[in-house]
């Protein structure tokens, strides 16, 4: 597939409705154009739940990673540590009805029908790049909402300075929390002003449909400006908070995985470079890109964190 | 097993062909794009794989034919050896190639911050006399300090697991697995030798 690696992001754009409307004819295009690298099956579905999903602000003019690469490629360790059998083992998840648990510092705690949070929170389609701790990133038109709208709503109280999300906890069917490679349940956090900020992303859909279940359905999160593994999938409890909470990764390998995660080419994995990223779906001789600070959000969110060593909160 | 010459030839034509086989699906995956969502590192991850199987097996014929008392385990040696030797080249060849495209600004950057790339570096730089020195001329010219270079072998296996263990992220199954097979194969050897020992001992007093 062809990559437009030279487009910076406009994220502050907002994206046209022309373009919107040119784009699935432009991905059309660009899958005949390299049908002879890729699967016949990429683009958007003609017929999805979200197809008529507006296109929201900070969507990036940027060429779409296929949807088969993005839906069989998949970090689900609840499921498997391997990329590809998440997409079978999680067929067996049970999605619907499906309840948010809401506690902590909230003046409105309770158990949330998700078909009510759809109800108070209209979809539209951002399309985000998505870089991965493990040095590979896609470009995702993810289907939901802002997250801080739907916190809103809750009415955290002054004392909730973080809020931390909880996937779902099912070793019966969650096949991968049967083994201790994590500390089940997954649990992720945000500081509160990051998760009000306009970007992050409550997720329940892609390329114009409802999310696969590996891909993290019903609910997940999805900030685009920090790697991969604080886009908290299958989100069954949010707790709002007034200490930093202990997340997954963080408990796992406190050395190598910090809270805050942001996306930086400066601060490398202490085994790896974060320098530079594969692009998924490109072809095998395109060299890897370049990685930006923040996912190359830094002009929406470096505000977050001016003033913080970003080599000691990493 | 009493063969002649021919059926022994067939045999180990028939064992290059099958050497030969996880190199040619892949090739085949490539070309019909099979490979995943990505290609370089299941090609990555594959010949590395096959380079530490065809190492397990190298390693494995000596107990075999110390086990079933037969000298045709040894006949393959070489040829599993340099299976190892042909897939940790693929291997690295897909690092230089395809990972960093031959760029050495992106070697300098990525090689150091690293640990696991150096170890598999200094793995292969152990391979590669073993590989050069593997013909019959070389093993008549080295004599006896053939077989002293070539227990090489036996820390590229111990420098391989490294490097896989330094790589994984967190799930440790795969690497223990090789660990196992590799632990129970030098250890092996340990215990020869230290048997040895104590039969030269004991003969001596």
């Amino acid at each position: 597939m062809l990559i437009k690696t030279g487009s910076d992001i406009l994220s502050s754009e907002i994206t046209d409705r022309a373009f919107f409307e040119s784009r699935r004819e432009f991905i059309k295009a660009a899958t005949v154009l390299s049908a002879g690298i890729m699967l016949p099956s990429h683009g958007y579905a003609e017929t999805g739940k979200y197809v008529d999903a507006p296109i929201g602000p900070y969507s990036a003019k940027l060429q779409v990673t296929g949807r088969e690469d993005v839906a069989n490629y998949t970090n689900y360790y609840e499921f498997s540590t391997n990329k590809k059998d998440s997409t079978v083992l999680a067929k067996a998840l049970q999605t619907q009805p499906w309840t948010v648990e809401v506690v902590g510092e909230t003046e409105k705690p309770g158990g949330y029908n998700l078909e009510d949070i759809l109800k108070d929170n209209p979809v539209q389609e951002r399309i985000y790049r998505f870089r991965c701790v493990e040095a590979w990133s896609m470009v995702v038109p993810w289907i939901g909402f802002p997250l801080g709208e739907m916190l809103k709503r809750f009415k955290p109280t002054s004392k909730a300075k973080f809020v931390e999300f909880t996937t779902l906890y099912s070793p019966e069917i969650m096949v991968g929390q049967r083994s201790s490679v994590l500390d089940w349940p997954y649990v992720e956090g945000l500081r509160i002003d990051e998760a009000m900020h306009p970007l992050a992303m409550m997720v329940t859909g892609m390329y114009g449909d409802e999310l696969p279940n590996q891909n993290g359905a019903p609910l997940r999160l999805i900030v685009p400006w920090k790697y991969g593994f604080k886009s908290i999938k299958a989100i069954v409890k949010i707790r709002f908070v007034e200490n930093m909470p202990e997340t997954a990764w963080h408990k796992s390998a406190p050395g190598e995985y910090g809270f805050y995660a942001n996306v930086n080419p400066e601060v490398p994995h202490p085994r790896w470079s974060q320098s530079r990223e594969r692009v998924l779906g490109s072809s095998i001789f395109t060299p890897k890109r370049d990685t930006e600070k923040f996912n190359g959000y830094g002009e929406e969110v470096a505000a977050l964190y001016s003033g913080m060593d970003l080599t000691q909160h990493f | 097993m009493l063969l002649d010459k021919k059926s022994w030839a067939v045999i180990k034509i028939i064992v290059f062909l099958l050497g030969l086989t996880p190199f040619l699906l892949l090739v085949n995956d490539g070309i019909n794009d099979r490979l995943g969502a990505n290609p370089i590192e299941t090609l990555h991850f594959s010949f590395g794989d096959w380079a530490l199987r065809f190492l397990c097996i190298g390693l494995a014929l000596t107990p075999i034919k110390a086990i079933t008392k037969q000298g045709w385990p040894t006949r393959f040696r070489r040829m599993m050896g340099l299976y190892a030797f042909f897939y940790a080249s693929l291997h690295l060849l897909v690092f230089i190639v395809l990972d960093l495209s031959l760029s050495w600004e992106a070697f300098k950057d990525e090689v150091p911050k690293s640990p696991y790339i150096l170890m598999g570096l200094l793995t292969y730089s152990l391979l590669l006399p073993l590989a050069v020195t593997s013909t019959k001329n070389m093993q008549k010219r080295l004599g006896r300090n053939w077989i002293k270079l070539h227990k090489l072998v036996y820390v590229a296996g111990v420098t391989a697991l490294i490097h896989y263990f330094w790589l994984v992220k967190k799930d440790y199954t795969e690497p223990l697995i090789y660990a196992g097979v590799i632990g129970v194969l030098l250890g092996i050897r340990v215990i020869v030798y230290y048997r040895k020992k104590v039969n030269i001992l004991n003969f001596q007093s």
